[in-house]
This record gives C-alpha cells, sequence and structure tokens, in this order.
C-alpha cells in the first residue's frame, strides 16, 4: 500500500493538488502544505473542536480525517469564510460581545456555529448551546460566545422579515 | 499525538475491496468515517499497516424500502440517520439516536456500519438494532451472509465479523402503528457517551396492553445488554405504573453493571432504573403520564 499519495482538491475557492504523506490529517495539511493556519490542532482525537473546517459543505474534525482521502473534496476554513464574507455578521458579533479571549477556540467555534446559522434560524439558545457543546473554550465560559450567535441569528432574521 | 505511519488505499467498488483487503493482508483495516479508528490511531492505540477507505464504495450506501424491511447501508453516516425521511418514518429510534452520537461535526463523518463494527458498550446505535431486532448484512468475497443483531454482537468490542468481511448493511423490520420506540441516556455532557442508556421497542395493542417489549440497555455491561426479565415483566400486561414498577424490580437480575469512571454498579443500576421509568412512561397517554 502506498506512503504518498497524489490529491487534488479546492481549497477556499483554489485548485490545489500535492503529493501528501498518507498519515498526514487534514489539519497538518492546511497548516504546513497551504500555510493555511487559522484551523488548530489541540487534543487531535475529535474532542476539543478546535480543528474544525468544513469539508464538501459540512463542519467536520480536521485532525479525523485523511489528507490522503480528500481527493475531489472541497474544503474551507476559516480563512475562506471570512473572505468570502459568509460570517461577517457573526464575526462582529464575536468583537461586539467579547466572545473570544485568547482566540485559540474561535476559528473553530466559527465554522461550528456558521452551521446554524444557515441549518437552524430559529435555533433557541439551549439549541444553540447544544450545537457548540463539541467545540472547547478554556477562556469565555460560552456565555459570550452563545450571546454573539444569538444575536446573530435574530438579526439575520429581522433582515429576512424586512426583505 | 501523530498518527504512525502507514499506508493507506482507496476503493471504488467490493470487487477492488477484496482484490485490496487480499493484497494488503490481515494488518490492514477497513475506513469508514474515521471518527473512531483515526482516534485511536492519535493515541497509538494501534498501528494498522494499511488503511482501505470504503467511503467510495456505491453498494454501501442509501437507505431504501424493499416490502416491510428497511435497508440502511453501512456507509450511512449518523447526521443521515438523523434526517432521512424513510429512517424517521420506519425506524424512528435511529432518527432519534442520532443527535445523542458525538458532535455535529462527528455526525457528519461517522458511520452507522462503523459504529456496529466497532461495537462499544456505550454506543447507541448496537443498542438501538438489537431492539429493533435488525438483521445485520455482512459481505465477503465469498458473498452475503446475514445475522441477526442479538448473535452479531458478542462482547466487549467485539463481533461476529471475520477477516476479510466487512458490515455491508442493516436489515431494519419496518415500524408499525403498534410500535413504540424510544432511546433514553444519562451522559455527564451532551455529545458524550452514556453513563447507562435505554433502547426500548414495545409493540403495543390499542387497548393499552404490551404484545412484546425488547428493552436494551447500553453503558452498563459489556455490550448491548437486552434486559430478558424486565421486557417479559411488560408481555402481556397493561403499561401502567404497576407493571412498569415490575419492570424496574426485574432489572436487579438482568443488568450485573461493571463499575466504570462514572460510578460504581448500584449507581449503573439505579440510573438504568431511572432510564426504564422515563421511557415507558413516555408511551403512556398523556393523562397517564401525569398521573
Ligand atoms: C469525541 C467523540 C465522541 C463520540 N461520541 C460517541 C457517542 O456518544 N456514541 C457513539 O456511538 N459513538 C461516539 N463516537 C464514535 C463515532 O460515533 C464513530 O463515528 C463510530 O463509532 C465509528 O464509525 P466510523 O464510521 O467513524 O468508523 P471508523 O472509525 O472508520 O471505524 C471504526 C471500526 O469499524 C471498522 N469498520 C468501519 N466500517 C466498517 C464496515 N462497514 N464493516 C466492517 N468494519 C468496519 C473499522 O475498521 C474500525 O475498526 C464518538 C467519537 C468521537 C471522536
Ligand atoms: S484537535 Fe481536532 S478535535 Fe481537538
Ligand atoms: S477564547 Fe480561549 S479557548 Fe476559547
Amino acid at each position: 500500500m502506498n506512503r504518498r499519495i497524489d490529491i487534488a482538491l479546492t481549497v477556499n475557492g483554489e485548485r490545489v493538488a500535492r503529493s501528501v504523506d498518507t498519515r498526514l490529517h487534514l489539519v497538518d495539511f492546511l497548516r504546513t502544505e497551504l500555510g493555511l493556519t487559522g484551523a488548530h490542532t489541540a487534543c487531535e482525537h475529535g474532542v476539543c473542536g478546535a480543528c474544525t473546517v468544513r469539508v464538501d459543505g459540512e463542519p467536520v474534525r480536521g485532525c479525523l480525517v485523511l489528507a490522503a482521502s480528500l481527493d475531489g473534496a472541497v474544503v474551507e476554513t476559516i480563512e475562506g469564510l471570512s473572505d468570502s464574507g459568509e460570517i461577517r455578521d457573526l464575526q462582529e458579533a464575536f468583537v461586539a460581545r467579547n466572545a473570544a479571549q485568547c482566540g485559540y477556540c474561535t476559528p473553530g467555534m466559527l465554522v461550528t456555529a456558521a452551521d446554524i446559522l444557515t441549518q437552524a434560524p430559529n435555533a433557541s439558545r439551549e439549541e444553540i448551546r447544544e450545537h457548540i457543546s463539541g467545540n472547547y473554550c478554556r477562556c469565555t465560559g460560552y456565555q459570550a460566545i452563545v450571546d454573539a450567535v444569538e444575536d446573530t441569528l435574530k438579526a439575520r432574521r429581522t433582515r429576512e422579515a424586512v426583505r | 499525538m501523530k498518527w504512525p505511519a502507514m499506508g493507506y488505499a482507496r476503493v471504488e467498488s467490493l470487487d477492488e475491496l477484496w482484490r485490496v483487503l487480499d493484497a494488503a493482508g490481515p494488518e490492514a483495516q477497513i475506513l469508514a468515517g474515521g471518527q473512531s479508528l483515526l482516534a485511536t490511531l492519535s493515541f497509538r492505540l494501534s498501528e494498522p499497516s494499511g488503511l482501505v477507505d470504503i467511503t467510495r464504495i456505491a453498494a454501501l450506501r442509501g437507505v431504501s424500502v424493499a416490502g416491510s424491511i428497511l435497508r440502511i447501508g453501512a456507509l450511512t453516516r449518523h447526521a443521515d440517520l438523523g434526517r432521512d425521511p424513510l429512517v424517521a418514518a420506519h425506524a424512528p429510534i435511529l432518527a432519534a439516536a442520532a443527535p445523542l452520537i458525538a458532535h455535529p461535526a462527528i455526525r457528519n463523518r461517522g458511520t452507522i456500519g462503523g459504529s456496529l463494527a466497532l461495537a462499544d458498550p456505550a454506543a447507541e446505535l448496537p443498542a438501538c438494532v438489537v431492539a429493533l431486532d435488525a438483521t445485520i448484512v455482512i459481505a465477503s468475497k465469498g458473498g452475503e451472509r446475514r445475522v441477526p443483531a442479538t448473535d452479531f454482537f458478542q462482547g466487549l468490542f467485539s463481533t461476529d465479523l471475520q477477516p476479510g468481511e466487512i458490515i455491508a448493511a442493516v436489515e431494519v423490520p419496518m415500524a408499525t402503528p403498534a410500535s413504540r420506540q424510544t432511546i433514553v441516556e444519562v451522559t455527564r455532557r451532551s455529545g458524550d457517551y452514556a453513563m447507562a442508556g435505554l433502547a426500548a421497542v414495545l409493540s403495543m395493542q390499542a387497548n393499552g396492553q404490551v404484545e412484546a417489549a425488547r428493552l436494551v440497555y447500553f453503558g452498563v455491561g459489556s455490550g448491548a445488554e437486552i434486559a430478558r426479565g424486565a421486557s417479559a415483566a411488560l408481555a402481556g400486561r397493561r403499561l401502567d405504573g404497576t407493571s412498569i414498577a415490575a419492570a424496574k424490580a426485574a432489572l436487579a437480575d438482568d443488568l450485573d453493571p461493571p463499575g466504570d469512571l462514572h460510578g460504581g454498579p448500584e449507581l449503573k443500576r439505579h440510573l438504568a432504573r431511572v432510564l426504564t421509568g422515563r421511557a415507558l412512561s413516555s408511551f403512556l397517554a398523556p393523562a397517564e403520564q401525569a398521573a
């Protein structure tokens, strides 16, 4: 069996092709091969959520995905979500609510929260808590993060209603 | 920790899988969602020579109905179980189990086949398929064989799967108007493995009498544990406070939970009794629930 494999995928809208070591996980691929250092690793076994990125439109644990398995995939990182403007309101709410302190968990938190904004636009506070419960934050006590996500959901609902 | 050096091969069909498995030898492992396997590699709990990625095999995908059977492909992800209309209509307990498994990002990759093959004693899906009296469809180079879920699980992380075999699908008898299905659990935090859990499947007559019951506990033993005494205590009786109390009492002989990080056997027995009350009273008419 091969220890290296060629993959071609789309990352933040750009085609990339690389030969990768088969033991490399997605976050190390993003950081070391592509210089995209937004996604962090902390636990590297699926528990903390710091590594959360999007694959084919859905949030996944970047530390539990083999880069080698991603031939043909579409990957979006926090850099891509920021640049596209998709979550500008969410990011502004994080700043306004002081929902980031050291910021280590923030990229994963934003990717996870972005998912609620589209999947569950009417999510309650409880549902927001449940949805982000797989993302650990050592600093904020979560209160400010839940506030920021809730503000964003409310603002988006209001904008929808006006439209 | 970083994963050990290992090979990787992606296969597109079952024929190709059998060829690659033959060539790779017994040290190679099947990779489905990777949400358990890759996590154990991070702990260096195992060092497979290589991983054979089955996620592109179309024959292992999809949910379909044939006659009175719901067939769920092994690659059906937890997130799919939670939103598939066929699953919601014909095996509601599986739809209800999905949100109890880990967190959204993990449910987007973890598969039912991987969960059943792993046979974690605290996992939701093995208990559900035992409670549903489902059949595991196993494929190998030699063809397919079908094993009742009750026989498939053989203990702690151990199943009837032989080398060279994979789970292809699960076949579930479809819910009827008489079926009542629910899953309940106690966890320390949302998304954690259960400290104790119960998958309950009953068939009930219109007059409130229980025709048959399968109460299957998880997180309280070496696997999905059918509580035969508690299930029998309900069969043929009206579901009410008295029969629920009888089922709870019967658990003393059904369960022999080992202590674990969460607590000792008596804590687990207590939780099992509490869950029994919660699950069964959810099947009562609202007026009786309040009583
Ligand atoms: C933080 C965290 C929390 C979790 N919490 C829970 C939880 O609360 N409840 C729960 O049930 N699970 C939980 N899980 C595990 C998760 O549900 C896994 O997705 C699942 O147990 C394994 O499925 P998989 O497809 O990812 O399998 P993989 O990890 O790819 O494989 C697991 C094992 O099954 C074998 N395998 C996979 N597919 C097949 C097949 N079709 N035929 C034969 N063998 C196969 C593999 O070779 C391997 O040995 C958690 C995981 C993490 C990381
Ligand atoms: S680094 Fe991936 S979940 Fe912690
Ligand atoms: S802001 Fe520091 S870990 Fe969340």
